[in-house]
């Protein structure tokens, strides 16, 4: 009996332990609800309608009730239809002309005015301040700017005689309109992203430049820029990726045209889509545009990241 | 290699006077520091010097030609950061090369001083690493190396150590002084710690209040305060001061504490003013702290610092003054003992009321 006592007054201290531990590494499934309520919205909202919209691309659907498998057939469709495979070009054309455009201009003006001055801080306030507008109002002020005969362009073109491009109704020049509305709108973002990152960098490295005799160009592209290079990198997706998504320029400045030549990949998807009714092919080029949106800033990331290591 | 000359210079930060006509001279060859409290204009000195501050009044001249007018780069001197300014996204190897290749220096000879830096401060094996890869004092030897191998009129060195942990800045500390003995230039150090101050300098300017207080070597600040502040600031632990009033003595002014007490000291009476009250300062080296009724003034014991060599002995005096003095390093005093303090007057200091310093011969 005095044998039992004792092997019971051993173990319990024993089985104490084991049931602590386990309290610690055990996980604890209470804890998700602390996540629950975002975790909610993003399924119902972010992760439902994707692998939804994935669904719908295989179907034959409208908006008014339960669509019809179809399998790849609205993608093959897609493909052979030459008006997708122009706005494919086009917004590749559109991205290729804005987003160099954002990143080194944006730099440009950070670098100009990255200074505690007050002139710096009025333009920093004006160069921001287009990027609060709305698309309605940046693209009437736009037309109004390209308008031909009367527009501010010919004004000013008038002055010397010339005639004025015509940047609206010229299909070779109407994508570079709306590339140049969407730069002046959008140039905001990434000033504000590169002078947050070039006053990151610490003074003393600049003053240790300075008395190592280093020139302006050589303080720029040997210490400001190595610098910056992570923003740059940020700068460049996030651009792409707003700039594939080019929809209310196009459609408000010159309605796709003409003859196509400023349809974007969303404008063809809001066409089949809602003007159309023809929700499932809307829904594959929906895709098409995910995965290249998803391929071009994958591809821009490794590429920045390798040349990094290098 | 050079002298460095400041005359009358001035400099403000809008309307607060930073340094007030300052003038000094920095010899050739010499180890200078530049000590002083937070905020009292070493650092600004310092940038003056290399030009990443502009002057508002006076001249700075480098080995007698006149630099203040040109960029940091022009003048020929180094300088070493507190936070080392490394370049983050270089290699050793080229954040210590970068500046000859600014100024077109051939790549071999680059080859040659960067490695014979590198060797000179142990760090071959870290050229071709980046800052991000090193420890605290790996990076401090780069941005040492970084000024050695331009091969510069003058270092300049901005509280080089204040961010290596102790032991590594006492080793660097020793480094840094043999580094000087082996390129033999002249060097600058800012710093507010009186150790690497005393340990490092041939001569020493503490500044206070962006003026000089005193300019002096190691052993003439400690032994000899121009100032209060001075006294105050050099020498750990801090001088005792004693109200006293001044009376003629012997051999020097004799002074009276409140108690009563008279201290014969050293210091000539001529330039006091008897009858007047004066600060008596001693160190605790000159204040022997013996059993209750052998010294000169009686105190309680409050608090024992035993560092093993000595002990030093916080004693409130019947005075009400509360002074360190120092018993031997086996001392059995404990905290509450009723002692005795002893003043050894040939090494006191008298201070009058705008705190300029007399001292004994």
């Amino acid at each position: 009996m005095a044998q039992t006592d004792a092997s019971i007054s051993l173990s319990t201290p024993n089985v104490a332990t084991s049931r602590n531990t386990l309290k610690v590494d055990r996980p604890r499934w209470s804890n998700m609800l602390f996540v629950a309520p975002f975790l909610f919205f993003f399924v119902l909202l972010l992760v439902v309608p994707m692998f939804w919209g994935m669904w719908l691309s295989l179907t034959k659907a409208d908006l008014f009730g339960p669509g019809k498998f179809l399998g790849l057939n609205n993608y093959a469709r897609l493909f052979t239809d030459k008006i997708f495979i122009g706005a494919i070009l086009n917004t590749f054309y559109f991205v290729f002309l804005t987003v160099p455009a954002l990143a080194i201009l944006g730099l440009t003006l950070a670098l100009v005015l990255n200074k505690q001055t007050r002139s710096a801080t009025v333009l920093r306030a004006i160069f921001f301040a287009t990027s609060v507008l709305s698309v309605t109002v940046v693209t009437l002020v736009w037309r109004i700017v390209f308008i031909p005969d009367m527009g501010l362009l010919s004004v000013i073109f008038g002055w010397f005689g010339a005639n004025s491009p015509k940047f609206l109704s010229d299909p070779k020049l109407a994508m570079i309109g709306v590339a140049i509305a969407t730069v002046w709108w959008g140039i905001g973002l990434p000033m504000v992203l590169f002078l947050a990152a070039l006053q990151q960098i610490p003074g003393e490295i600049y003053e240790a430049a300075a008395l190592d005799n280093t020139s302006r160009w050589r303080t720029l592209w040997y210490i400001t820029l190595p610098s910056i290079r992570r923003t740059f990198v940020l700068v460049i997706i996030i651009q792409i990726v707003f700039q594939f998504q080019l929809f209310g320029q196009a459609q408000l400045m010159t309605g796709g045209g003409p003859n196509n030549a400023s349809r974007p990949i969303v404008l063809y998807i809001y066409e089949a889509a809602f003007k159309r009714f023809d929700v499932g092919m809307g829904a594959a080029a929906s895709e098409v545009l995910f995965a290249l949106i998803l391929i071009a800033a994958m591809a821009q990331y490794f590429v920045a990241r390798r040349r990094g290591e290098d | 290699m050079a002298s460095i000359e400041l005359a009358n210079v001035s400099k403000r930060f809008g309307p607060v006077q930073v340094i007030d006509n300052l003038s000094l001279t920095v010899n050739s060859n010499e180890f200078m520091v530049f000590l002083g409290p937070s905020g009292c204009g070493k650092s600004t000195l310092l940038r003056m010097i290399a030009g990443l501050e502009s002057i508002d009044d006076g001249e700075i001249r480098i080995d007698g030609q006149r630099v203040d007018h040109l960029p940091p780069g022009e003048r020929g001197i180094a300088m070493v950061f507190q936070h080392y300014a490394l370049y983050p996204h270089m290699t050793v190897r080229d954040n210590m090369s970068f500046g000859l290749r600014n100024i077109g220096v051939a790549p071999e000879e680059i080859t040659k001083r960067v490695n014979r830096a590198a060797e000179m401060l142990e760090i071959s094996q870290l050229l071709d690493r980046k800052p991000g890869q090193m420890s605290g004092g790996q990076r401090q030897r780069v941005a040492i190396g970084r000024a050695i191998v331009k091969e510069p009129k003058a270092f300049l060195f901005d509280e080089p150590l204040s961010n290596l942990d102790a032991a590594l800045r006492v080793r660097t500390r020793v480094e840094l002084a043999q580094l000087h003995n082996r390129v033999l230039s002249t060097m600058i150090f800012v710093t507010h710690d009186q150790i690497e101050a005393m340990t490092l300098a041939h001569r020493i300017v503490v500044m206070n209040n962006r003026k000089i207080e005193q300019v002096g070597s190691p052993m003439e600040i400690y032994s000899r305060p121009a100032t209060r502040f001075v006294a105050e600031f050099v020498g750990s632990p801090a001088m005792n001061f004693v109200p006293v009033t001044v009376g003629q003595g012997a051999s020097g002014a004799s002074v009276t504490l409140a108690d009563g007490m008279v201290v014969q000291t050293t210091v000539p009476s001529q330039a006091l003013e008897i009858g007047a009250t004066y600060d008596l300062g001693i160190r605790a080296e000159a204040l022997q702290v013996v059993p209750a009724g052998t010294g000169d003034v009686s105190g309680k014991a409050e608090v024992i610092e035993r560092l093993g060599d000595r002990t030093l002995v916080y004693v409130r005096l019947s005075t009400g003054a509360l002074v360190v003095g120092e018993a031997e390093g086996d001392s059995k005093v404990v905290t509450g003992d009723a002692v005795s303090v002893k003043f050894d007057g040939s090494r006191t200091h008298l201070f009058d009321a705008r705190g300029q310093a007399y001292h004994g011969l």
